[in-house]
């Protein structure tokens, strides 16, 4: 039962991606075209208005869910693995049309063949996890 | 109604987007999709080949739990809440395309170029998926996150490393589209 509420979470997030056209390839190559506005449109007000509600949370101490405190965890500082792992990550976000989110929510709308980038991401993460000590980080 | 079958507007789609990244802080939560492959796999018994692997993916359940309600969003919407609109893209997106083999573009979610069960049949296009999904798998685990972890959580929260990987994000998206498609698809 205590999952139901992040299952709910997730129909609104794969609700949400498709309505907004924000899972389709063809949104994605038009995005890194410059030729609209929707994809950074959408990216862009999700971001403002997460920078302005996690002030709020911050400021006025709002408590989670469960009583606890929310903890705010900084990313390790570092250069290398965000830039490279970046760069690749947007050579197949590009190619694929599809980010992690997307790829699940694909297979929902009926894509099977959708499988074929899933497997294959789960593959290059097993891969970065076998080669994770020897990458520049 | 016609507003919710109906394509939905960036000024929504965000702001939206925006919500379920704070409930999911509110639930003690973050919102992040590609640690779910690093689940997966850890699941399929990866633990074995890389300690990288060997943590307890039990407490990752409740992100699992988001990607099934994802699928099932993406059910719905189809399904019930589509009135098969074509996508409203920009014509020069269009033509652009349809110089690189792509016909049609915006009448359904994905190309049937490269997504339909025909085109997956070619070796180049398998190919083109396999390394597509390789590429999105490794990266987004070297740079510790992906779309919704870095450009929508890690921006949120102002951190200086998720604005490196989101620069990464776009010299990547943006070398693969302006100069390998022309090599890839023509």
């Amino acid at each position: 039962m205590r999952f139901i509420k992040f299952l709910l979470v997730g129909i609104v997030f794969g609700i949400v991606l498709v309505k907004s056209e924000a899972v389709s390839w063809y949104r994605i190559f038009e995005m890194f075209k410059f030729q609209s506005f929707h994809m950074y449109g959408i990216i862009f007000s999700a971001v403002l208005l997460g920078i302005l509600f996690i002030r709020i949370f911050k400021r006025y101490r709002v408590k989670a869910a469960n009583g606890h405190e929310i903890h705010f965890q900084d990313k390790d500082r570092s250069f290398y693995r965000y830039l490279f792992g970046g760069i690749i990550f947007g050579l197949g976000w590009a190619l694929a049309g599809a980010c992690p989110g997307p790829m699940y929510i694909l297979l929902g709308t009926g894509v099977f063949t959708m499988l074929i980038v899933i497997v294959s991401a789960l593959m290059g993460t097993f891969l970065y996890g076998v080669l994770k000590d020897r990458l520049p980080h | 109604m016609d507003m919710i079958l109906q394509p939905w507007p960036w000024y929504v789609s965000g702001p939206l987007i925006a919500l379920i990244m704070l409930t999911l802080i509110y639930f003690g939560k973050t919102f992040g999709m590609s640690s779910n492959l690093r689940t997966l796999c850890s699941i399929a018994g990866a633990g074995r080949y890389a300690d990288f692997f060997k943590f307890d993916w039990k407490s990752q359940r409740w992100n699992l739990t988001v990607v099934l309600g994802a699928i099932i969003g993406g059910f719905i919407t189809v399904t019930f809440l589509s009135d098969g609109s074509l996508m409203d893209l920009n014509p020069e997106t269009v033509t652009d395309l349809q110089d690189l083999g792509f016909a049609d573009a915006g009448r359904t979610i994905l190309p049937p170029e490269l997504y339909s069960w025909e085109a997956i049949l070619t070796f180049k296009n398998l190919l083109i998926l396999v390394i597509a999904g390789l590429l999105v798998g490794f990266g987004t685990r070297y740079a510790g996150g992906c779309t919704s972890g870095h450009a929508i959580t890690g921006l949120s929260h102002l951190q200086l490393p998720s604005l490196i990987a989101v620069v990464g994000f776009f010299i990547g998206g943006l070398v693969m589209t302006h100069f390998l498609f022309p090599l890839i698809f023509k």
